[in-house]
C-alpha cells in the first residue's frame, strides 16, 4: 500500500522532469506555426514557414549533411573510443592511467574556440582541403573523450574474474572481447554513441573553423543567421527533425522489443555475465 | 592480468591521443608563451596571476559550474533512479535525451520567451497574483538554462549505473530485513557512484567554459573563462593570452580528475 | 557483440541514404571549377531570389557560406583551406585585411556601376579610393527606445542614458568598441581615441553606467527589445530596423554628440580562385534594380543612389535610418588601432562587465 502511493509521487516527479526538458521544445513548435515573424505573440496559425523549409534546397541539404555527419561521427567516435577505455582499462600502472585519463579529458574542458582554432592551425599546417572530411575528423576528435568517460565505468564494474575464467578455458583474445568484454560494457557504448552523436549535433565552434567547400551544418547555419534574426523557417525545420527523431526512437525501440521477446522464447538464459555476477559474491 | 586483448585495436585511439591531443597541446601551450607582437614573454601567466579580473573571473567560472552540477545532480539522480523502476524504462529515457538534439540556441530563444516580462512563466505569475518578476538576467534563470542543458550528460551515466545493479543484490538486502531506504542507502546508492562521477565529470568540466548562455541569458552578469578565451582568440586576437587561459583551465581540469578520479581498485567493490 | 554490429551496419546505411539524398539536392553538382563562385557572407545577408538571378544571368553556381562575426571569418580567410571568391566584412576589418595584405587590388575598369552610389560613402579612410572594396550595406549605431516604457523621458544624447530615471533598463551590445566609443562620444573624445587620458576618463565615466545597465547582450538584443524586456537599448541601425518592423513602440535615434558610422563592404581575397564570378557578382550588386530588391529584402540602408529611387518614400525619407547631411557630418568610422589599443579596450570593457556582479 504503502509503496503504491510512494511510486505515484515518483512518476509525479518524472512528469516534473520531462516537463521542464520539453518546455522549450513544446515553445519552439507552437510558434513555428505562428503567421506574426516572431517567436513572440502568437498572431494566427500558418503553415507558410513549412512551405518555406520545403522550398529552401539549400537548408534542407545542410539538414540531411548535418544528420549524416553525426551518425557517421558518432559511429566512429564510439569505436575508436571503445576501444581506447579497454586499452586505458588494461594499462597496469595507476599512474600511466590516470595520466591518459587527463590527456582524454583536455578536450573536454577545452572551449570550442580553442579547439576549433587549434584543429584549424592542425589542418593547413599538413595542406589538408577544409570540406565534410575535415570537420568528420573533427567531430569523432572532440567526441571520443566523451565515449571513453562512459565505457569506463562498466569496465570498471565489469567481473575481471569472467576474463580469467574465459583464458582458463581456452578463449582466445578475440573471444573473450567480442563474447565477454564487449557485451558487458553494452551500455556504456551506446550511452556513449548517443553523447557523441548529441555532441555532434550540438557543435558550433569547431564545425566553423574547420568546415570549407560549401559544407555546413545546422548549427553553423543558424548561428551565423543570429546577426539577421533566426527565421521561424528554422523552426519549422527543427519542428520536422524532432517528429523525425520522435518516430524513429519510438519505432527502433518497438522493433527491439519484438526482436527480443522472440529471441528470448528461443534461449532462456544464457548471459553468462548475469549468472557469474548472480553467484559471485564480491 | 593476462595478455591485453589485442593491442593493435589500440592504436587508433593512441593516435588520436597523439593528432587530436598532444599535438594541438603543445601548440596551445608554445603559444601562451607569446605577446601580440610575436615576442616571447612570461607575461601572459604573470598577468593571470595578478590581475584582479581573471582572478574573480576564475572564481566565478568555479562557483557557477560547481551549482550547475550540483543542481543538474539533484535533478538527475532521483530522475534516473525512478526511471530505472518503470515498465518501458529504454524508451522513456530515450525520449528524456531526445530535446538535446535541438540545437542549443534555438532553445536559448526559447527560454527568452518563456522567460520574458510578457512571458509564459510571468502570464502564470501575474494570474496567481505574485505579480511579474524580472526572471531573466538572474542568477536563477542562469542556473535552470545551464542545468536544463547539462541533464542529459548526467541522467544517462546514473542512469545506466543504477541499471546495470543486479536486482539480485536489492532482493538479497530486501530479504535479509532491509527496508526501502537502507536498500538504497546501502545498496543501490554505492553500486551508482561510479555513473554519479562520470557524470559529474562530463557536467562540471565543460560547464567551467560555458559562454553562450552566459551572455544570451545572464546578459553578461555572469563571466566564465570561458568568455575570455572567446574574446581573446576572436576579438582581441591575443592568443597568447587565450592560450594562457586554456592552459590554467586544463591544469585545473587535471586536478578535477584526480580528486575524483578512480580509488585504488578493488576498495569500492 | 551481434546487436551492436547490427546497429553499426544500420547506422551506416542510414549514413548512406542521407548521403545520397544530398547529393541529389546538391545544386552544385556537375559543377567544374571554373564556373563555381565560393562566396561568404553573414547568415542570411541576401535575398536568395538574387542568388538565383545571379545564377541564371551569368551562368556561375553559387557556393554560399556563412559567419556570425568578422573576426571568425578573418581567422578562416587568413588561416586558408578554403578559396572564397567573395567576401563581406565590415569596415575597421577591411582596414586589418588591407594592412595584412589579404585582399585582391580591385580593377575599377571591370565594376560597373560606381556612380550608382553615394559619394559619401566612397574614398572612406579604411580604404582610400575604394581600391580593395565595394559598399554592400552601411548603417549607424545608436539607441532604440520604446515610447511606452520610458516615461516621456527624452532620449536623443548618449549622456541621456546616465539619466538615473533609466536604472536598470538599458541594454548594451557586447562589443568593446561600441560601449567604450559611446563613453568617449559623450565626453566629446573621437571614439578612435589613442589617448590613454582619454580613454582613462571614459572608463571612468562608464563606472558611472553600471546602475542603468540591465544586460549586456549581442544579436540576442533584437528578440528581447521586441519582447519589450527592457526599455532602451544601444544598437545598430539594422538590427533596430528589424526591430522596429516587430514592434511599432520602437523608436532609433541617432544621439547627438555623434555616433559611429559602419560598412558592409564587398572584397575578393588573394586566395580567391575564380577572381571573375567575384566581378560579376560586384557588378550584378550594383545594379539598382538587385540593390533595392535585397535592400527591401534585408532592411538595412543602401549605399546604392540610384537603388533608393526604387525604395518605397516612407523608407527613404526616414531621417534615422537615412539621415541628413548635416548629421552624417557627425559620425565617425572605426578606424583599426592595432592590436595594442584593441587590446586596452577590450580590458577596460572587460573590467566594467566584471563591475556588474
Amino acid at each position: 500500500m504503502m509503496e503504491k502511493r510512494s511510486f505515484k509521487w515518483a512518476n509525479l516527479y518524472l512528469v516534473f522532469v520531462f516537463l521542464l526538458l520539453y518546455a522549450p521544445i513544446a515553445y519552439l513548435i507552437y510558434y513555428s506555426f505562428n503567421a506574426g515573424g516572431t517567436m513572440n505573440s502568437f498572431t494566427g496559425f500558418t503553415w507558410e514557414h513549412y512551405q518555406a523549409v520545403f522550398e529552401d534546397t539549400r537548408l534542407i541539404r545542410i539538414a540531411l549533411d548535418t544528420l549524416k555527419l553525426a551518425l557517421s561521427s558518432a559511429l566512429a567516435a564510439t569505436i575508436i573510443g571503445t576501444f581506447g577505455a579497454i586499452g586505458i582499462y588494461y594499462v597496469k600502472k595507476r599512474r600511466t592511467r590516470n595520466t591518459l585519463l587527463s590527456f582524454n579529458n583536455i578536450l573536454l574542458v577545452s572551449p570550442d574556440v580553442i579547439i576549433g582554432a587549434s584543429l584549424l592551425i592542425l589542418f593547413t599546417m599538413v595542406g589538408f582541403q577544409l570540406g565534410f572530411t575535415s570537420v568528420f575528423l573533427a567531430h569523432i576528435a572532440f567526441s571520443i573523450p566523451i565515449v571513453v568517460l562512459m565505457v569506463l565505468p562498466r569496465l570498471q564494474e565489469m567481473n575481471d574474474s569472467m576474463v580469467t575464467a574465459a583464458r582458463d578455458l581456452g578463449a582466445n583474445s578475440f573471444q573473450v572481447l567480442s563474447r565477454i568484454i564487449l557485451p558487458s560494457i553494452t551500455p556504456g557504448i551506446l550511452a556513449g554513441y548517443f553523447m557523441a552523436f548529441t555532441y555532434s549535433l550540438d557543435d558550433f565552434a569547431v564545425t566553423f573553423f574547420v568546415t570549407g567547400g560549401g559544407f555546413s551544418t545546422l548549427s553553423v547555419e543558424i548561428y551565423s543567421r543570429a546577426r539577421q534574426g533566426v527565421s521561424l523557417e528554422i523552426n519549422a525545420l527543427s519542428t520536422i527533425l524532432f517528429l523525425f527523431a520522435l518516430g524513429l526512437v519510438v519505432g527502433y525501440y518497438f522493433i527491439q522489443q519484438g526482436l527480443e521477446k522472440n529471441k528470448r522464447k528461443r534461449t532462456a538464459v544464457k548471459d553468462p555475465t548475469n549468472h557469474e555476477k548472480a553467484v559471485s559474491p564480491r | 592480468m593476462t595478455k591485453k586483448p589485442k593491442v593493435f585495436l589500440f592504436v587508433p585511439y593512441l593516435l588520436w591521443l597523439a593528432l587530436f591531443v598532444i599535438i594541438p597541446l603543445f601548440l596551445i601551450l608554445y603559444q601562451s608563451f607569446f605577446d601580440i607582437h610575436g615576442q616571447f614573454t612570461f607575461g601572459n601567466i604573470v598577468e593571470y596571476f595578478t590581475s584582479g579580473t581573471y582572478l574573480s573571473m576564475t572564481l566565478s567560472s568555479f562557483f557557477y559550474a560547481f551549482l550547475i552540477t550540483l543542481v543538474t545532480l539533484v535533478i538527475s539522480y532521483p530522475a534516473a533512479y525512478l526511471l530505472t523502476r518503470l515498465k518501458r524504462k529504454q524508451l522513456w529515457m530515450l525520449l528524456l535525451i531526445l530535446p538535446t538534439w535541438i540545437n542549443v540556441l534555438l532553445k536559448a530563444y526559447a527560454f527568452i520567451g518563456i522567460f520574458s516580462q510578457s512571458g509564459s512563466v510571468n502570464d502564470f505569475l501575474a494570474f496567481i497574483g505574485v505579480g511579474r518578476q524580472q526572471i531573466l538576467f538572474t542568477d536563477a534563470s542562469f542556473l535552470l538554462v545551464a542545468t536544463y542543458i547539462e541533464i542529459p550528460f548526467m541522467l544517462l551515466p546514473i542512469y545506466n549505473a543504477i541499471e546495470e545493479i543486479h536486482p539480485s543484490y536489492v532482493s538479497a538486502s530486501r530479504d535479509l530485513g532491509a527496508s526501502q531506504w537502507e536498500t538504497f542507502r546501502r545498496v543501490i546508492f554505492p553500486l551508482s557512484l561510479s555513473g554519479v562521477r562520470s557524470g559529474v565529470q562530463a557536467v562540471f568540466i565543460p560547464s567551467l567554459s560555458l559562454f553562450m548562455l552566459t551572455r544570451l541569458i545572464a546578459g553578461n552578469r555572469v563571466i566564465t573563462l570561458g568568455t575570455a578565451i572567446e574574446q581573446h582568440f576572436l576579438v582581441t586576437q591575443n592568443w597568447g593570452m587565450g592560450s594562457t587561459i586554456g592552459v590554467v583551465l586544463i591544469i585545473i581540469m587535471v586536478l578535477i580528475m584526480l580528486l575524483t578520479g578512480e580509488r585504488k581498485k578493488g576498495a569500492a567493490k | 557483440m551481434k546487436k551492436l554490429t547490427l546497429m553499426a551496419v544500420a547506422v551506416l546505411a542510414l549514413s548512406g541514404v542521407l548521403h545520397l539524398a544530398s547529393v541529389q539536392l546538391d545544386r552544385a553538382g556537375g559543377a567544374t571549377d571554373g564556373n563555381t563562385f565560393y562566396f561568404y557572407n553573414w547568415g542570411d545577408y541576401i535575398d536568395p531570389e538574387l542568388l538565383e538571378k545571379f545564377e541564371e544571368e551569368t551562368g556561375y553556381r553559387v557556393v554560399y557560406e556563412t559567419f556570425d562575426s568578422n573576426e571568425a571569418m578573418y581567422t578562416k580567410v587568413q588561416q586558408g583551406g578554403t578559396a572564397y571568391d567573395l567576401v563581406i566584412p565590415s569596415e575597421y576589418m577591411i582596414d586589418r585585411m588591407i594592412q595584412e595584405d589579404m585582399l585582391m587590388e580591385l580593377d575599377h575598369s571591370r565594376i560597373e556601376g560606381m556612380d550608382n552610389l553615394v559619394k559619401d560613402f566612397l574614398d572612406q579612410p579604411f580604404d582610400p579610393g575604394n581600391r580593395y572594396s565595394i559598399p554592400y550595406f552601411w548603417g549607424t549605431l545608436g539607441i532604440v527606445y520604446n515610447e511606452t516604457l520610458i516615461d516621456g523621458e527624452s532620449l536623443d544624447s548618449w549622456d541621456d542614458l546616465w539619466s538615473p530615471a533609466l536604472k536598470e533598463s538599458v541594454m548594451l551590445i557586447d562589443g568593446a568598441r561600441e560601449v567604450m566609443g559611446l563613453s568617449l562620444q559623450s565626453l566629446g573624445y573621437s571614439l578612435n581615441s589613442t589617448n590613454d587620458q582619454a580613454l582613462q576618463e571614459a572608463a571612468d565615466k562608464l563606472d558611472g553606467l553600471v546602475p542603468s545597465v540591465k544586460a549586456i547582450v549581442a544579436d540576442e538584443i533584437k528578440t528581447y527589445m521586441i519582447q519589450e524586456e527592457a526599455s532602451v537599448a544601444v544598437t545598430f541601425s539594422g538590427e533596430a530596423a528589424d526591430m522596429m518592423w516587430e514592434n511599432e513602440k520602437l523608436h532609433y535615434v541617432l544621439p547627438e554628440e555623434g555616433s559611429n558610422l559602419w560598412f558592409d563592404n564587398m572584397v575578393i581575397p588573394k586566395t580567391a580562385q575564380n577572381p571573375d564570378a567575384a566581378y560579376a557578382f560586384i557588378n550584378f550588386m550594383l545594379e539598382p534594380e538587385n540593390a533595392a530588391q535585397n535592400a527591401d529584402y534585408i532592411g538595412y540602408s543602401t549605399p546604392n543612389e540610384a537603388a533608393m529611387e526604387l525604395l518605397p518614400e516612407e523608407t527613404i525619407s526616414d531621417e534615422q535610418f537615412y539621415p541628413s547631411e548635416e548629421t552624417m557630418d557627425r559620425l565617425e568610422v572605426y578606424e583599426n588601432l592595432g592590436p595594442e589599443y584593441l587590446g586596452i579596450y577590450n580590458d577596460l570593457f572587460l573590467e566594467f562587465k566584471i563591475q556588474r556582479n
